[in-house]
């Protein structure tokens, strides 16, 4: 017997938003049958808002009423407003879910981000699309990659093992897999800590510090791909760049800015710092 | 909005006979058995004559062979640990894929006190695979513990035969068997069956919660798992539980002069519920044989939708039923009952358990034959597999 909320229990009574929409932009899927859940999304962008959203699921109660839902948060919003939306948006909309169902929202969120993901790469025209890297999964009963457990523990503050299972189902099974996730958990929160501890550098120190790290780990990456990018000013958090070569004027450029420039200095010099790119 | 329970594999309802049956137990004849002055005299014949009832419904030889507990693990963990404490060396024991959570829990916990366990498993029909059992026998089992039938898909299993298969290769082996699904749904006869040990659980029966019963052979000894006083002849301490133990006696009188209603009108409504719903739901499939089953139980497989979902949609209709789905149970994993069947991913998700009680009633299973296709389409409806359902439907149509 499960505590639905009242909302949980309208969104499987009456689902909204059911089915699939033909020409869509974006589709995106999370879960399969063998797992006991799965769901696709589709979506219709227009101009860079989210015009229409339709789902299919195959799940329990909370799994409908977490694709439902979704479908009503997204409509009318910007793609940059629906890339925010995490599982525990998803969850709280709901008014709550059972522990044990919190890999429901984890699905819709998966999903989304998948239609996404498909939605970039689909506008992406150039041949710089980074090859797919084939991630390493941790539970193979059900799986869960070692992203997504690094996801769920940085989105809901996971601590326990039992927590990471109830919101990816990981573990859930065989229980093989108990161990390796408990290393990622204390990997997390060892890296979480090492964050926090980061040295107070002085501004000159940290001029050079950000410099040196753009120099010696972020240049050479993208020069790779044969772009590259260069310092132009320091104003507090904000540390302004431009991009050249093949990275200028690449569709991706946001992505490698946000995904890849600013998480290294972030990780390495200070977590609120704020990469911006100046022509 | 009216009730319909259709998940008596789960518990049942008190018998309202059994519940008149009990209250004097409470209020009025309140005495411990045990004590001597004649106020105790009505409480204390009152366990005596309800052990007899309790003899006659499995057909032991004698009342002293049957112990009353609190439930159904309770028997299962007196017996399997007080027989394997009386054989201390003897370290292997076989049992099946498919017992109850109860049972399985407990030899993987021997397993990691050092016990050898062998899991014989089922065929795509839940029938046990006799010959791996066989084979399994050797001079060092100490115990065999396979349930009468099983809970999810009421498939009765060959106890007479186990038992001869036993017997012929090692006689001091001991034969548990988890009778709890089919106390009041099929007779019983330990003594022709060749049964050492055999529990019982009042609740499914039409007894209320937190009683139960072991039968134990005069041949077998087991050492009691609750140590106290002298209660139960030594086998099971504490104070004996009267107006429960009044009221499963009550409950075996009327489960014994219903038998034939359960053999021939409560199969009959079960029938006609499975072969309604196979005939009107496209991609329903029945996930057992038709035979060897207890005459009230139906599993029922929908493919590609889940069942959690189906049994709420149920319940907003006032039905009850339950699902081997891993979703209701809140752990992950689908039924291992129907994963030791092989059942499809397609269907395992979407199993639905209809067990129906000699209080089923034709008008029920009418509203339940009524609603369920358009739950079952709805639900379908919204599935991520809209063209393996399109297939099925061309397939079943044929």
């Amino acid at each position: 017997m499960w505590d639905y909320s009242e909302k949980v229990m309208d969104h499987y009574r009456n689902p909204r938003n059911v089915g699939k929409i033909d020409n869509a932009d974006a589709i995106g899927e999370a879960g399969s049958l063998a797992c006991g859940d799965s769901l696709k999304i589709y979506l219709k962008i227009q101009n860079g808002i989210v015009t229409d959203a339709k789902f299919q699921t195959f799940g329990c109660g909370s799994a409908v009423a977490s694709s439902s839902i979704l479908t009503e948060m997204i409509i009318g919003k910007t793609v940059e407003e629906v890339k925010k939306i995490t599982n525990q948006d998803i969850a709280d909309q709901l008014g709550g879910l059972p522990p044990e169902k919190m890999h429901c929202s984890v699905m819709g969120y998966e999903a989304l981000e998948d239609a996404l993901q498909n939605f970039d790469n689909m506008i992406d025209l150039d041949d710089l699309r980074e090859e797919k890297v084939v991630e390493k999964i941790v539970c193979t009963c059900f799986g869960v990659t070692e992203n997504m457990i690094w996801d769920a523990i940085k989105h809901n503050g996971l601590k326990t093992v039992e927590e990471i299972t109830n919101y990816t189902k990981a573990g859930g099974a065989c229980g093989k897999c108990k161990g390796l996730i408990q290393d990622i958990i204390d990997t997390y929160y060892k890296k979480e800590e090492a964050e926090n501890n980061l040295p107070q550098l002085s501004p000159a120190q940290r001029i050079l510090k950000i410099n040196n790290v753009i120099e010696t780990q972020i240049s050479p990456e993208l020069r790779k791909d044969g772009g590259d990018i260069t310092l132009v000013d320091i104003d507090g958090d904000k540390v302004l760049v431009k991009l050249r070569g093949k990275c200028s004027g690449c569709k991706n450029s946001h992505l490698t800015l946000k995904s890849f420039v600013e998480m290294t200095l972030r990780e390495t010099v200070d977590k609120n710092i704020l990469v911006i790119e100046v022509s | 909005m009216s009730l319909i329970y259709l998940d008596n594999n789960a518990t049942t309802k008190v018998a309202p006979e059994v519940l008149d049956a009990m209250m004097p137990y409470f209020k009025e004849e309140y005495a411990n058995p045990s004590s001597i002055y004649d106020f105790a005299k009505k409480s204390n014949h009152a366990v005596r004559d309800a052990r007899v009832a309790i003899k006659d419904f499995v057909n032991a030889s004698s009342e002293k062979e049957i112990i009353f507990t609190s439930c159904g693990s309770e028997s299962a963990n007196t017996a399997i640990r007080g027989v394997l404490n009386m054989n201390k060396n003897k370290r292997h024991i076989i049992t099946s894929k498919v017992e109850h959570p109860c049972v399985l829990n407990l030899y993987q916990t021997l397993e990691k006190e050092g016990y050898k366990v062998d899991y014989i498993g089922v065929n795509s029909n839940g029938e046990l695979d006799l010959a791996q059992l066989e084979q399994a026998i050797s001079y060092d089992t100490a115990l065999v513990s396979i349930m009468y039938a099983n809970n999810e898909t009421g498939v009765i299993f060959p106890i007479e035969k186990i038992s001869e298969m036993i017997k012929s290769k090692n006689k001091e082996t001991k034969f548990f068997v988890d009778g709890v699904q089919v106390a009041g749904k099929i007779p019983i006869d330990v003594q022709a069956a060749g049964i050492d040990l055999l529990g019982i659980s009042g609740h499914k029966f039409h007894a209320p919660k937190g009683i139960g019963a072991l039968y134990v052979n005069s041949k077998t000894l087991v050492t009691p798992l609750i140590i106290g006083g002298h209660q139960e002849r030594g086998k099971r301490a504490g104070t004996e539980n009267v107006p429960y133990i009044v009221g499963m006696a009550k409950a075996a009188e009327l489960a014994i002069d219903s038998l034939k209603y359960e053999l021939t009108e409560v199969k009959r409504l079960r029938d006609k519920l499975e072969s309604g719903i196979l005939k009107t739901v496209y991609n329903s499939r029945l996930n057992t044989a038709i035979a060897n089953r207890v005459p009230n139980t139906t599993n029922i497989g929908f493919e590609y939708i889940e069942g959690e979902l189906i049994l709420l949609h149920l319940s907003d209709l006032g039905i009850c039923a339950s699902s081997g789905s891993a979703c209701t149970s809140g752990s992950l994993e689908p039924s291992h009952v129907l994963r030791a069947m092989n059942v499809p991913f397609t269907a395992i998700h979407g199993s639905i358990r209809f067990s129906l009680s000699r209080y089923t009633t034709e008008r029920e299973i009418d509203y339940v034959l009524d609603v369920l296709p358009g739950i079952i389409e709805k639900i379908s409806s919204i599935s991520p597999y809209q063209e393996e359902l399109a297939n099925l439907k061309r397939l079943r149509n044929l």
